[in-house]
């Protein structure tokens, strides 16, 4: 069941005024502060968007369904006046002078935001371990990471820390935590959601979505930022994006589900039969299940690190102590500042992508690898071209694995890197995906899987995914450790 | 027209005879758009500093850049205006580097697919210099440095600017003078740039290098940044080329380096060489998307360019009598051009219209702004009307010269400020009369004038003057005079 409906209805029926509803958040993020999944909470902000909901209400005004209802966004989603970091030591302090699209819209529709969600340091890591404010803890067990990069979003709501967060998947990075998590996550297809206010990471692949307990949720927020926004030229607009709308409990009889078979390749035994038997499960409701190949899905991984790379070391060289953010404190000269200030300022992770990009995009290497890489990206694309001819959706694992222990991964970047292999390939073609949970691990950590979509076919996947929350509640686990309606 | 650069005394005239200069530009023309590039902010000159400035312009974090269409159309209009090919597919590209006026540590420019390709500039010989490229980027921000400390300036960053390279086609001063002169002029009159190299919307970059006459190799290259004045550039090439030429007769090799011109000692000085150059990195600027210009926008483009200065030259030489230089003084501004052909049709001869703009209204417009604006009181229709008058000989050229005068000052109608005593001047008969008349009475004087007392005719046209109160055309009554007296 949605809990934006659930809130709305509480709303409007008066059981419950918008204020005391915030304040149950705000207690419920104070009491569960060890999961570290917000950087900095708003509650002064909140309290005064909770009053002026409450004055729409006793004004007799007909609220919006996302009016008074609590809500987090990722840290690298700039909020006007309010600190926003990206989860790195060189924006610690910086206080955007503007608000991003998707904040502005949601605001208007009268939000309320309850703070700002800790992550990997500019999106980069599935673990949010790599933040300079520490790690975000899984609310299944805190041992394990919740995934990330919008690790800080997917432990809110799944903690019932908020209704629904906003986060950023630039290679998995909502798909993956939600999957870890347990909860629905969204990554909308490339030029769906504007980017503007969106802190770059690699901007060719960045796209804002939606993390939230329920496909229904998720297509009720994902429905108001999707507007488009002329700021960003990246935005389709309207009239070219072609995807249908398809209502969210229609009938999914004669759809087609198409299995990607590399997908399966070496993956543990317990997330392969959770998502065979969510297969099973939407036979069971009439849709019919083929079996395809993309052979090209295994280069997915290395295009997206040579290109992500290099587009984050051109986003990242902004960063300089000059005019924003971070600053050493003593320097020689102009060079020695911006060279001590990004030392100082940025973590492991961020520089080795900095250095990996750097060297991509070097003369004498441009050709052997970003280059390359384009015209793999070209193909992959094709390839998912293809199977969109004979499916309406692909289902495949999200992650090759369930929520691992905390800082099991340090010294192994490659290996958090293999990670991504499911995700990725999704980011390359700029398709739409939605993650859902299908199982639990034997040691009762989410599995979860995703619906892949042609472009701007949002709207499928969130019926896909409704219909299967429906008729498979068992899986949507339900935590009881924040707010209860 | 170019300044004379001599070549300096020291130097053997014999040395400099034995290398080819050969040089390229590139130009960097500042465009005329009310707004930057990538933002809505203002591209005035000036200003508080920081004020004419947003999160897109100054990089903040999150913020994205969106293509102001009328840059793009500029870039077009001028590469249409130099002959060059518009790509119908062209994108936009990062260019990497650090430095603080550089707020994003990236320049969004254009590198593998510029808009315009290829095109050349004529030059007066007749001879063309070649465009490689026309291509769009955004300028950078303005340090400042002041009391030991380095301000920065962002109210710059992001006005669209343009660059225009060409091939190293040019082999003397004089000729990249011209070539740069003549490129001002287009610009300027396709209206995409004010081209004022004082305030920094035209600057160039000079490629240059030396190889003995008649080689084929071009030499070692250095390359002078960031000039903005000809004369600049005139000294910087002069500098440059007998640098070269004396360390080929030493038999010295010059590596291949990027200098700056120093205006205070008239030299030029070395910044980096090859080894130390900036690797850019450039890759697609993936927060654009690329541009698609289809040939009916191109062609829609060409149709709104105006008449252009080469080819109106030739019609005011071949059609209106004009001479060479006067064509091309009056073709030089857009504006003036237009103001002159309004007159110009309007009129028996168009040779009166020309004269009296270089003669008169140009010393009313006294600075080369003043010319480009060509904002005056009066209208085309005005000015033919008051050449009409001197045409029919209603009045002569002494009471038209006053009548401009006022005119410009007041923007009336030649009718509204000629007195009427001296409206309805004399008939060539009546002239003849009065001449004779005048020869008569004045005998001593036109003895004087015979005896080689040039300024003894002076009288006699007083006379003239006089009996005509003022009405007969002074200057033609003393043709007529002398005529008469030496017949």
């Amino acid at each position: 069941m949605s809990i934006i409906k659930k809130i709305n209805a509480a709303l409007k029926s008066r059981d419950i005024s918008c204020a005391e509803l915030v304040g149950k958040y705000l207690d419920a993020i104070e009491q569960n502060q060890d999961l570290n999944a917000y950087i900095t909470v708003t509650a002064e902000q909140a309290k005064a968007a909770a009053d002026a909901t409450d004055k729409r209400i006793a004004a007799g005004e007909d609220i919006s369904l996302l009016d008074g209802v609590p809500m987090s966004i990722k840290d690298n989603i700039t909020t006007k006046g309010i600190q926003t970091t990206c989860a790195s030591r060189i924006l610690e302090g910086h206080v955007p002078i503007y608000d991003a699209f998707v904040w502005r819209r949601l605001k208007e529709k009268g939000a309320v935001l309850l703070g700002k969600t800790n992550l990997d340091e500019f999106g980069m890591g599935s673990g949010t371990e790599n933040s300079c404010f520490g790690p975000t803890l899984n609310p299944h067990n805190k041992a394990h990471v919740p995934g990330g990069s919008s690790g800080g979003a997917a432990a809110a709501v799944a903690a019932g820390l908020c209704a629904y967060g906003l986060g950023t998947d630039t290679g998995g990075s909502i798909r993956q935590p939600a999957s870890f998590c347990g909860i629905v996550g969204i990554k909308p297809t490339y030029g769906a959601v504007s980017r503007f206010g969106a802190i770059a990471y690699a901007s060719s692949f960045d796209q804002i979505g939606v993390l939230a307990p329920s496909a229904e949720d998720a297509a009720v927020v994902f429905d108001t930022i999707s507007a488009y926004d002329e700021a960003d030229s990246t935005c389709v607009e309207p009239g070219l994006r072609g995807g249908r709308a398809v209502k969210i409990d229609a009938e999914i009889k004669g759809r087609r589900i198409a299995l990607i078979k590399e997908c399966f390749n070496g993956l543990p035994e317990d997330i392969s039969s959770a998502v065979m038997s969510a297969a099973k499960d939407y036979e069971k409701l009439g849709a019919e299940i083929i079996e395809v190949s993309v052979p090209g899905m295994t280069y997915a991984l290395p295009v997206y690190y040579i290109l992500a790379c290099a587009e984050a070391s051109s986003n990242l060289g902004r960063y300089d102590g000059i005019r924003y953010g971070h600053r050493t404190d003593s320097y020689l000269n102009i060079n020695d500042m911006i060279m001590k200030t990004r030392t100082e300022g940025f973590g492991d992770e961020v520089k080795r992508r900095i250095m990996l990009g750097t060297y991509v995009l070097s003369s004498g290497y441009y050709d052997a690898y970003y280059k390359k890489a384009q015209n793999l990206r070209a193909e992959i694309t094709d390839e998912f071209k293809k199977i969109f001819e004979a499916a309406d959706v692909v289902l495949a694992p999200t992650a090759p694995s369930t929520a691992m222990k905390i800082g099991s991964r340090d010294d192994d970047p490659v290996k958090a890197y293999l990670g991504d292999i499911l995700t990725v390939p999704v980011n390359v073609c700029g398709l739409p995906a939605i993650n859902l949970p299908c199982g639990a691990d034997a040691r009762g950590l989410p599995i979860g899987m995703q619906l892949i979509g042609d472009k701007f076919c949002e709207s499928l996947l969130f019926n896909m995914a409704h219909v299967f929350e429906t008729a498979c509640p068992q899986y949507s686990k339900r935590l009881h450790m924040g707010v209860e309606l | 027209m170019a300044a004379h650069i001599g070549v300096s005394a020291s130097r053997s005239h014999k040395s400099m005879e034995k290398y080819e200069l050969v040089a390229g530009f590139e130009t960097h023309v500042e465009l005329a758009t009310d707004t930057k590039i990538f933002c809505g902010c203002t591209t005035k000159f000036g200003g508080e500093p920081n004020t004419h400035t947003c999160p897109v312009c100054t990089g903040m974090p999150g913020a994205l850049p969106r293509i102001n269409r009328k840059a793009v159309e500029y870039t077009i209009m001028a590469g249409l205006a130099t002959n060059g090919k518009i790509n119908n597919l062209s994108k936009m590209d990062r260019k990497n580097y650090f430095y603080p006026d550089l707020p994003k540590a990236y320049q969004v420019s254009q590198f593998e697919r510029p808009l315009s390709i290829g095109g050349y500039i004529e030059l007066d010989s007749g001879k063309r210099i070649r465009i490689n490229h026309i291509h769009l980027e955004e300028d950078a921000g303005k340090l400042v440095h002041k009391g030991g400390k380095t301000y920065i300036d962002y109210n710059r960053g992001g006005v669209p600017l343009m660059e225009i390279v060409s091939e190293p086609d040019i082999r003397s001063i004089e000729e990249g003078i011209e070539y740069l002169e003549k490129l001002q002029m287009i610009m300027r009159y396709i209206g995409v740039s004010d081209c004022r190299m004082q305030e920094g919307s035209m600057r160039c970059d000079v490629n240059i290098s030396v190889r003995p006459a008649g080689s084929e190799k071009l030499g070692i290259r250095s390359e002078i940044k960031n000039m903005n004045s000809f004369t600049h550039i005139a000294k910087a090439m002069e500098y440059e080329y007998t640098r070269k030429v004396d360390a080929a007769e030493n038999g010295e090799i010059l590596p291949q380096e990027t200098r700056r011109y120093n205006e205070t000692t008239g030299e030029t000085e070395g910044m980096r060489t090859k080894e130390d150059a900036h690797d850019y990195r450039y890759f697609l600027e993936p927060d654009l998307v690329p541009m698609r210009i289809s040939d009916e926008e191109i062609e829609d483009i060409r149709k709104r360019l105006p008449q252009l200065p080469a080819e109106r030259i030739r019609i005011y030489i071949d059609e209106y009598g004009l001479s060479d230089v006067d064509a091309k003084n009056i073709a030089k501004y857009k504006n003036v051009a237009e103001f002159f052909e309004g007159a110009a049709k309007l009129v028996k001869n168009p040779k009166t219209v020309s004269n009296m703009i270089i003669t008169q209204i140009f010393s009313t417009l006294g600075t080369e702004e003043e010319k480009e604006a060509c904002d005056l009181k009066i209208s085309s229709e005005q000015l033919a009307g008051l050449i009409k008058l001197l045409d029919d000989g209603q009045i002569n050229s002494s009471t038209a010269k006053k009548a401009l005068a006022k005119m410009l000052e007041t923007g009336s109608d030649a009718s509204e400020v000629i007195p009427k005593e001296q409206m309805g001047g004399l008939s060539d008969e009546e002239l003849g009369a009065l001449v004779s008349e005048a020869v008569a009475q004045c005998q001593p004087a036109v003895n004087d004038y015979l005896a080689g007392k040039e300024k003894a005719i002076k009288a006699v046209v007083g006379y003239v003057m006089k009996q005509s109160r003022g009405k007969a055309d002074a200057a033609k009554a003393e043709q007529m005079i002398i005529a008469m007296v030496k017949k």
